[in-house]
């Protein structure tokens, strides 16, 4: 079993740092979710309130260079990973000025230039893409790693295993980034797995594997810093298993009736992420009305920016089928 | 001018492509040190080395994907899958991830990979080493897809998906590797979505692919014995279709037939079809006509094999009973 990893230090400045980021997402989910219920937004949402220190604390480790690949719950790692708001406000609303430029939506957010080669739709069906990445990293000896987020769900499917042994059979510079949120859709961690810790999955592979809380955007940070040094430094890839909460439904409108309110509840006070740096950091009340109110602006004009964007042209749909 | 088979046309192809270019390598099952269950990549291990001569695990999913990730990194990898039917592992990748990565990026990605297959009848394997599916990707927005039936044009063609910014689908057949060619040393790379024409005739278009454009040739000879004269085309690129030129053709000869080794339900043929009603509707004497595999999984039993899939004589009596339609 992977040991959890201690704590070393990461200056107050950074995380405070972290702390707006992760703000940010936050009130950019809801934002999100606002704008869907108002009838707004088109398409199939999921949002990642309770996963906001995984998103931060992998990507603000990744150094310029590095990719990553999300999943259908992608507007944390893509802001993280540095797209602006308005960019990504504009793929949910379907304007040309979007991350996707209107092709993607929610599920398929890119923003190659900086380093995010698209979220995916398919549970799993980005991690191969990830190894094949880090193989041309190492074969053109870049120091460069490339990152694959995917939740506790996608260890169960074929591309996880094919792609954790062709990684470790290879020894590229890819990460596995698992956010266990302990979900699979509405399908119950007991439900879907016959082993409580997913870390053996990939031991079973003999690599390398990382655990950390996931709610402490602090320790993911750290984590995360050595888990792609190790990768960096051509020793191999590295499982980093997150231990997160989802606390909301699996897509915006999910009544969760699979879900015991109480326990959603507990985590709701007890498992938040914001919160929980909030208290570490001390922030006065004062402190964190600026940051809200600096972030609450920033999603505000996000929304301005996306309703003022470009339609695309319906023929602009046969544009991009081919290179 | 050398000889090449079909086999050692598609290995030149890939050895050129790799001698004059580092971002290209190959992976796949069994193709370093065995050669490819083909024998398409012997010897290239010893010229090129394990980094870019890849052995992998039985792994379909991840072959093509790792080959799409190191694609979207600028290379251009050409992976293997040993026999089409294993395309079905690895359909996820293809129809999902390399299709349409473009696409929902809106244009930020290119997917330059080359994904190599074969498969056909003919040697009893079964229901799960020979199938033709083909078809089956020419539906799919994003993808390019080949089908080369001589070994110049495998090599041309080769050569030419290498070298394009899509992720193409290449199916070779297995009948056709040890047909031989005199082929000039420099390769001429052959452009993707031009048909070729293999033989000029006034009374019937045969429209083929794969294994059957040499059995619509054996076909057109035996049908010259008898006073028709038939044209042959192989359009050798399904996706994009050259519809240009069966379209010329069908509006000279007035009639056509369709002809592969897949089952004629829902094959490629049922696209060529459609195109010929379409645009040369006023200039059809007769229906289409379809030749392909009966409506039956590949059976063992070499007579059952050879009843399913069809042959040089199933093109003949389709040939037949378009001439006999009349004017």
């Amino acid at each position: 079993m992977a040991k959890v990893e201690q704590r070393r230090g990461v200056s107050e400045e950074a995380l405070r740092e972290f702390f707006r980021e992760m703000l940010l997402i936050r009130r950019f989910e809801e934002k999100v979710e606002e704008r869907f219920r108002a009838g707004e937004l088109p398409g199939f949402l999921h949002v990642a309130i309770g996963q906001e220190a995984v998103a931060v604390g992998v990507c603000r480790a990744l150094a310029d260079g590095d990719v990553i690949a999300s999943t259908h719950r992608a507007h944390g790692h893509t802001l993280a990973k540095g797209t602006h708001p308005n960019e990504l406000m504009a793929e949910l609303y379907g304007k040309v000025e979007g991350c996707s430029h209107g092709y993607g939506g929610s599920m398929h957010l890119y923003d190659v230039e900086r380093g995010n080669l698209g979220a995916n739709a398919v549970v799993g069906g980005g991690l191969p893409a990830i190894v094949g990445a880090a193989l041309a990293f190492k074969f053109r000896g870049e120091p460069r790693v490339a990152v694959a987020f995917f939740g506790d769900g996608a260890t169960n499917i074929g591309t996880f295993h094919e792609s954790l042994n062709l990684a470790q059979l290879w020894q590229v510079p890819a990460v596995f980034v698992c956010e266990d949120n302990h979900w699979a859709e509405s399908t119950p961690e007991s439900q879907h797995s016959p082993i409580r810790d997913l870390s053996k999955r990939a031991e079973a592979f003999g690599m390398k594997s990382m655990k950390v809380d996931g709610q402490d955007v602090e320790e993911v940070n750290k984590v995360a810093a050595r888990a792609l040094k190790h990768a960096r430094d051509g020793k191999g890839p590295v499982f980093l298993l997150c231990e997160t909460q989802r606390l909301v439904g699996h897509y915006i409108g999910d009544p969760q009736v699979y879900r015991d309110k109480d326990e959603l509840h507990r985590l709701q006070e007890t498992a938040d992420p914001i919160e929980l740096l909030r208290e570490k950091l001390g922030l006065s009340d004062g402190e964190y009305e600026t940051l809200d109110r600096e972030v609450q602006e920033l999603v505000d004009a996000s929304v301005d920016f996306a309703k003022a964007g470009t339609d695309p042209k319906p023929e602009d749909a046969l544009k991009n089928v081919y290179a | 001018m050398p000889e090449l088979s079909y086999r050692e046309a598609v290995r030149d192809a890939l050895s050129q492509a790799m001698r004059t270019d580092e971002d290209v390598f190959i992976m796949g099952e069994d193709i370093a040190e065995m050669g490819g269950s083909m024998g398409v990549t012997q010897g290239m291990l010893d010229e090129f080395g394990p980094e870019r001569v890849r052995n992998t695990p039985i792994s379909e999913m991840a072959i093509v994907g790792s080959g799409i990730g190191a694609a979207m990194q600028g290379m251009r990898p050409v992976v293997e899958v040993m026999y089409e039917d294993f395309l079905t592992i690895s359909m996820e990748q293809i129809v999902n991830q390399a299709a349409k990565h473009r696409y929902m990026s809106g244009g930020q990605l290119k997917v330059p990979l080359t994904i190599r297959t074969q498969g056909g009848a003919g040697w009893s394997p079964g229901a799960q080493h020979a199938q033709q599916v083909e078809a089956w990707f020419v539906g799919v927005p994003g993808l390019k897809v080949v089908f080369a039936s001589t070994p110049g044009d495998v090599r041309g063609l080769l050569w030419s998906a290498i070298y394009d910014d899509n992720p193409v689908v290449f199916f070779e057949h297995r009948t056709l590797y040890g047909l031989k060619e005199e082929l000039p040393e420099e390769i001429e790379p052959i452009p993707i979505g031009q048909a070729r024409l293999h033989r000029e005739g006034e009374d019937v278009t045969v429209v083929a692919t794969g294994r059957l454009v040499h059995e619509a040739l054996a076909a057109a000879e035996e049908a010259e014995r008898q006073g028709v004269s038939v044209e042959v085309i192989d359009p050798r690129t399904l996706q994009p279709l050259d519809e240009d030129a069966i379209a010329t053709s069908v509006k000279k000869t007035n009639r056509c037939v369709v002809a592969h080794e897949a089952v004629t339900r829902m094959g490629f043929g049922a696209e060529v079809a459609a195109v010929v009603q379409h645009q040369a509707f006023d200039w059809l004497d007769a229906p289409v006509e379809r030749v392909g595999a009966k409506f039956a999984p590949l059976p063992f039993a070499p007579v059952m094999e050879e009843y399913v899939v069809p042959h040089a004589k199933d093109v003949l009596e389709a040939i037949q009973r378009t001439v006999q339609r009349g004017a």
